[in-house]
């Protein structure tokens, strides 16, 4: 096992509301998300070394070199500034590129900020992902987002005899959640009934199976253990990261299985000394942008049986009184989908779960360790880490 | 109608709920579409002229110029034993050089498939596009490339499904040979051998 | 720093105005190549691996999607940075100092010649509420800047004509460059003028190419028995995004990380520390803007410097012909000063060495409209 050199606590965590459109630039949802980072960890500005700040595709905003102009919201004027990206990973991947930015020894505060701005994308925010394929031999046939998804699912659907109506209930599930959820864009009370009556929008992924596009920012504070200890008496600890890029050939792979997200997280679970996944984590918030997600990266994360989270869920193992929460937030399903922001809000989650801070969304049994997860590029990245207090 | 019963906690108007919940700082304010047409915020338009040319490459233009003579190429390599298309300079898994150019036939099965019902920017399809991963024969292990179901002849999910499943065999359609120019569309479609 | 980190291998492929031959991903595979064997190592030992890329230089959403294949980093950590080759450089050093990794690729690459409207280009990169719907050029803000630091340091533009005589002419005797030519400093200052007073051939041409470096933790570093190249200190700043704000006349964003890089690599006088620099020259004006930031130079040094045009003076600048002779590939740049800098302590440097290079200095930008850029100090064995 490797030896890690210091240890990294997030002490502080902010959230915009999640919003179809927000009358905010992004630079100011970073700033809204940013400074709240830092009044909950008692920090100022001043206190902060470096910034790492995440994003989405430069398409939505319209603007190149994203990171660069959202620098001064992200709180970056004059200091060391940096984007990490990896597609819809991004937002979990913020946290882990500032654990390493601290446990290096080169920082003992970070900020960690993560914005998207859908809306500015016109006339449709999935104008955006239309170059995301490649350009030789997929934008040709004129693809887009919906397709790659549906045929994920279509096959982890027809591999392990999943049905529909077990998909929907994850919509459903996260949607109630999201009812406690104070910065939630859509959240409601449906059945599943409900939610295979809205449109078939590419079978077999019907609309209420798709979260929304959003605006949105979140931030967090990471400081290394010294620091921590000095400014919270509820430090909550970065115990493990793991990231995985599998091939850019996606017709080539097993679509039915996440392997990238495993091996993300087996490098978490190692780090973390984390030997039975299903025991030790008491909370977790997988990536929900389409609700077969939720099951998909469940199995991958090794927290539910291949092919048997349809069953668990169906079970109520994964209600926010279950033996294993899941999405207690509301997820992206229920929360919003302001792509990059919505995987730290995922971070937030966890955070707020642990110091026992989540509100009407608190999950009982006092949770000791929990895990965020997210997902991007081609079905491709697993981001994955491991918080514990 | 499940459209009615989605709600949203928020409202533009009113963000006191939200302020009471989290009074420390300010968290974002939603706007409705009614505030756009209304003229209530203002906008400032850019249309982006970015236009580029890609270099496709040793394997890649190979495969193109296979696709105008109505051929689906493969690469092999004989470190890992795959054959695969579309093709590579290299084999990803042992990274080195791929060894040998294979044509494989234009036949495949449905790996996976759906149906879909909206353009990209969400407006309704008249008819539905069946995009498909197909597994080219050939090809081990069994791999393949996106591309379009046709021939079908059907618009409702049902009615699709009773002809089209995952494990179908397929076929290309091709172009006609005056035609094609060396693209991924030099295959209209594939469709069913059954 | 504290726990060593060196830079163990190097791959480049030669920068070329085009390279219809090879895709991005073959072009890539080349250079990763070469670096795996010059440092000895094959992709199953790298424990991590890095990409430079930004979507609107590739033409393509999520570039991050295209990235491990060339590397040999299928089913591994991979993860972009959206910026400069240094701050990739940075994070590099920053998994293998935080234990998480001992051996780290990081890969930079360019086709710029698959842009076919690089004013477009930039024009996304301004602020657009703010900014772009003034219209101004990329090259019409580099002239702004021009301009300011002529005036604070009462230079004569011919000192910048002499920084394109010296690049161009060290760019003869680099086989990697694309653009070496013997010119004088009236012929430069008799080329159009862009935006005044910035001139064509103050401007650097763009190039296609690839880099990987192979970046390694002190032990394994001396396990792998190739002579290590050290890297000493690592900074980047970014002083701000709004053009109304940013300090024209001097490169905040360097005087901010050469401090860094200089306290973590323990320099208290750069001016005798430092034997060489490779430092961004994307505009000739910026050449000796970074090196007065760097603590290198004042800027009358500098213009005798450049007017000698000899780079075993006092501090040979650029040896490797820079971007002005090389050729400018966006964000790989920094890398292939990187890979310069490493090929000048080893010794390695051929026609363009260095004698007694021991000690450099490798300072990146990140172009109009960024006030972005790094500083990293690299040292022999």
């Amino acid at each position: 096992m490797r030896r890690i050199r210091r240890k990294v606590a997030v002490v502080g965590a902010g959230l915009t509301l999640f919003m179809r459109r927000a009358l905010e630039t992004g630079k100011e949802l970073s700033y809204y998300a940013a400074s709240q980072a830092l009044e909950s960890a008692g920090l100022r500005l001043r206190d902060i070394e470096a910034v790492v700040v995440s994003s989405g595709p430069d398409a939505f905003d319209g603007v190149h070199m994203k990171g660069e102009w959202l620098s001064d919201g992200a709180g970056g004027y004059c200091k060391p500034i940096m984007r990490s990206y990896v597609g819809g990973g991004s937002g979990v991947f913020s946290i882990i590129h500032g654990w390493y930015m601290v446990a290096s020894g080169m920082f003992d505060t970070v900020l960690v900020v993560a914005e998207e701005k859908m809306s500015s994308c016109q006339p449709h925010p999935q104008g955006a992902f239309l170059t995301i394929f490649d350009h030789t031999l997929e934008r040709p046939l004129g693809p887009n987002l919906l397709w790659i998804f549906a045929l994920e699912q279509s096959r982890y659907m027809h591999t392990y005899g999943i049905s529909n109506e077990e998909i929907a209930l994850v919509s459903v599930k996260n949607k109630r959640n999201a009812l406690n959820h104070p910065c939630a864009q859509v959240a409601a009370e449906l059945t599943v009934q409900d939610v295979l009556s809205s449109e078939v929008v590419a079978w077999p992924v019907h609309r209420l199976m798709v979260s929304p596009v959003s605006d949105g920012a979140a931030a967090i504070v990471l400081a290394s253990e010294h620091v921590a200890k000095r400014i919270t008496d509820k430090p909550v600890w970065v115990e493990g990261v793991g990231w995985c890029l599998d091939t850019s050939y996606w017709g080539n792979r097993d679509l039915a299985y996440p392997r990238y997200v495993e091996y993300a997280a087996r490098m978490a679970y190692e780090m973390a000394g984390i030997r039975e996944p299903r025991k030790e984590i008491h909370v977790v918030e997988p990536y929900d942008p389409f609700a077969y997600k939720e099951l998909h990266h469940l199995e991958g994360l090794l927290l539910a049986e291949r092919g048997k989270a349809a069953e668990d869920l169906v079970n109520g193992r994964f209600d926010r009184d279950g033996e294993l929460p899941s999405c207690p937030s509301g997820g992206l399903m229920g929360v919003g989908n302001p792509i990059a922001a919505a995987g730290l809000m995922k971070v937030c989650e966890i955070f707020w779960q642990l110091r026992g801070e989540a509100g009407k969304r608190q999950v009982p049994g006092n949770p000791k360790k929990g895990l965020a997860q997210a997902w991007g590029d081609l079905m491709q990245i697993g981001t994955v880490v491991v918080l514990g207090r | 109608m499940a459209r009615k019963r989605e709600s949203s906690p928020q409202n533009p108007h009113d963000v006191g709920r939200v302020m009471r919940e989290i009074p420390e700082r300010p968290r974002g304010t939603p706007l409705k579409d009614q505030d756009i047409r209304e003229g209530k915020v203002s906008l400032i338009a850019w249309k982006p002229h970015l236009e580029y040319r890609w270099d496709s490459g040793v394997a890649i233009s190979r495969f193109l110029l296979g696709l105008k003579e109505g051929k689906i190429l493969g690469v092999r390599c004989h470190s890992c034993g795959r054959t695969v298309t579309p093709p590579r300079a290299f084999c990803e898994w042992c990274f080195r050089p791929v060894d040998e150019w294979v044509e494989l036939k234009d036949t495949g099965t449905v790996n996976t498939f759906s149906i879909c019902y909206v353009t990209w920017d969400m407006k309704p399809l008249e008819i539905p596009q069946i995009p498909a991963v197909i597994e080219i024969d050939g090809t081990h292990p069994r791999v393949g490339f996106l591309h379009l179901l046709g021939g079908i002849g059907e618009k409702d999910v049902e009615a699709i499904r009773r002809r089209v499943r995952v494990g179908m065999r397929v076929q290309a359609v091709w172009k006609s040979p005056a035609e094609r120019v060396g693209a991924i569309t030099d295959i209209l479609y594939f469709q069913p051998l059954e | 720093m504290d726990e060593g980190v060196a830079i163990l291998g190097v791959g480049v492929t030669p920068l070329r105005p085009i390279s219809p031959e090879l895709s991005q991903r073959e072009l890539i595979f080349e250079a990763a190549t070469k670096a795996y064997i010059d440092a000895g190592t094959e992709p199953a030992e790298i424990h991590s691996f890095i990409s430079i890329s930004e979507d609107f230089h590739e033409g393509t959403s999520i570039t991050d999607e295209y990235t491990p294949d060339q590397l040999g980093a299928i089913l591994r950590p991979v993860h972009t940075i959206a910026g400069d080759g240094l701050q990739g450089l940075a994070a590099a050093c920053m998994l293998i100092q935080s234990g998480i990794a001992d051996l780290v690729a990081v890969e930079g690459h360019c086709k710029t010649s698959n842009i076919l409207n690089h004013e477009e280009v930039f024009a996304m990169a301004l602020d657009p509420i703010y900014e772009r719907p003034v219209g101004v050029p990329s090259h019409a803000i580099a002239a702004l800047e021009m301009r300011r630091y002529l005036h604070e340091t009462g230079l004569p533009e011919e000192a910048v004509a002499g920084v394109v005589v010296k690049n161009r002419r060290n760019a003869l005797r680099n086989p990697l460059a694309s653009y070496g030519a013997s010119l004088t400093v009236e012929e430069v200052q008799a080329s159009p003028l862009l935006a005044s007073p910035l001139r064509v051939l103050h401007t650097s041409p763009y190039a296609d190419g690839a880099v990987v470096l192979i970046v390694a933790s002190a032990a394994r570093a001396r396990r792998k028995g190739r002579k290590p190249v050290w890297i000493k200190g690592i900074g980047w700043a970014t002083e701000t995004p709004w053009l109304a704000e940013r300090s024209w006349g001097r490169a905040t964003y360097t005087v901010v990380s050469a401090q860094m890089a200089y306290r973590m690599a323990g320099i208290s006088r750069p001016r005798k520390e430092i034997h060489f620099a490779e430092v961004d020259d994307t505009y000739a004006y910026k050449e000796l803007q970074h090196l007065q930031a760097l603590e290198l130079l004042t800027p009358q040094e500098a213009t005798e410097l450049t007017r000698g045009g000899d780079f075993e003076g006092p501090l040979p600048v650029n040896a490797s012909g820079g971007s002005l002779g090389m050729g400018y590939c966006f964000d790989a740049t920094a890398l292939y000063r990187v890979a310069e800098a490493t090929w000048q302590i080893r010794g390695e440097a051929g026609s363009h060495q260095v004698p007694g290079a021991r000690t450099g200095v490798v300072c990146s930008w990140r172009g109009v409209p960024t006030t972005t850029g790094g500083v990293v100090v690299l040292q022999a064995d």
